[in-house]
């Protein structure tokens, strides 16, 4: 006997040991319609866990993205910088997280394959507990118990072995997704003990970065050193004939100010101090700047 | 007749297409019983095919036993002899 039938006959076996525990046909209804809304809470919620997981790997995969680009980044910096040695190290670690991303999506890939058949098991499912709830009214409105019996196993093996079906896809699922957050977890694990931190990234800065950042710090500061020397040379004999004119302007100003303004000094003292008022001003340059 | 696969659903197959899963069965079988995991491959990925191109589809809301059950797509040859055996491989 084949493959085929020989599993065929084990679900109808599965059915039948069921059919015979029940006393009253008409009770293994009702006893199998309770299971099957069981079933169809169990495969729902299947669903939901391989989102769960999948919504996961799909987070660990933009963190490894994130870092394959920052390394390449780093490398072509280094490169800029003269630096091949390190952009190698930099590029190194990218194709550690490469692979790592590589291996993480196929397992996205099984994971969302696996949601797919189990969302649409579900909807057969539905399908069928909706055909089964109808035909086992009728049933028992019908035919008395003993007619019902053939009946009934009819309805009951068809809808057995399609349960028989979703329990695996069920237990599949279970077993894929327990892979996934076993190996989710143990990604996790590496990344918060610092282990995968020179290749993934973290909490810890990671070398490579802080070499290019010291020496565009230091090219930085020779940058900013050059531009200032640069704007004083240029821009040094501008700056004193503006400067010249502008306190000229500003001298004129606050000695109107100090003539007519309320900080005129009392007259007693503007006679000692008469005299020299008008060089005053003059002699605080600073003051006209401020006004 | 009608053959399942298992997490795909079930299809209706006529007389002349069932002679040819006849035939894949019995390598299916040979591979298995000669532990052969890549002939077991091929054999089942012919069947599926076969099934998938050869049958039409029942409505979800069937309540009909299938004559023919076969394994899940990526079935391992360990999976189908549990399968066979009735090992706890279908729940409940």
């Amino acid at each position: 006997m084949g493959v085929m039938k020989r599993v065929s006959l084990v679900f109808k076996a599965k059915a039948n040991k069921a059919l015979d525990k029940m006393e009253d046909p008409r009770e293994t209804l009702d006893y199998s319609y309770q299971r099957q809304l069981e079933l169809l809470t169990k495969v729902r919620r299947g669903v939901a866990d391989v989102a769960t997981s999948r919504k996961r790997v799909e987070l660990q995969m933009n963190q490894l993205q994130q870092q394959a680009n920052k390394l390449e980044d780093q490398a072509r910096k280094a490169l800029g910088m003269g630096r091949e040695d390190l952009a190698r190290a930099a590029l190194e670690r990218k194709a550690s997280a490469q692979a790592q991303l590589n291996d993480l999506q196929v397992q996205y890939a099984q994971l969302q394959a696996e949601e797919e058949k189990l969302t649409v098991a579900s909807q057969r499912l539905q399908s069928k507990v909706d055909a089964f709830r109808t035909r086992k009214e009728t049933i028992k409105a019908t035919y008395t118990a003993a007619e019902a019996q053939t009946r009934i196993n009819e309805a009951f093996s068809g809808i057995s072995e399609e349960m028989g079906d979703v329990g695996m896809a069920i237990q599949r699922a279970e077993d894929k997704t327990a892979q996934m957050q076993a190996r989710a977890g143990a990604i996790d694990e590496l990344m918060a003990s610092g282990a995968l931190d020179d290749a993934v990234g973290g909490s810890r800065r990671d070398d490579i970065q802080s070499e290019l950042d010291m020496m565009s710090a230091s090219s930085d500061v020779e940058r900013e050193l050059s531009r200032l020397k640069g704007e004083i040379t240029a821009t040094a004999p501008k700056q004193l004939e503006g400067g010249a004119n502008g306190n000229s302007q500003a001298t004129t100003q606050s000695q109107a100010q100090d003539q007519g303004g309320p900080y005129a000094p009392p007259p007693a003292q503007a006679q000692p101090a008469g005299i020299p008022v008008s060089d005053l001003p003059a002699a605080e340059p600073q003051d006209g700047e401020g006004s | 007749m009608i053959v399942r696969i298992l997490g795909e659903g079930q299809f209706r197959i006529g007389d002349a297409a069932a002679a040819e899963l006849n035939r894949l069965d019995t390598e299916l079988e040979a591979a298995v019983n000669h532990n052969d995991e890549a002939a077991f491959a091929t054999a089942l990925d012919g069947l599926l095919a076969q099934v998938r191109a050869q049958g039409s589809p029942l409505p979800p809301d069937t309540l009909e036993e299938s004559d023919l059950i076969l394994p899940h797509q990526d079935s391992s040859m360990d999976e189908v002899r549990k399968l066979l055996t009735d090992e706890g491989l279908i729940p409940g």
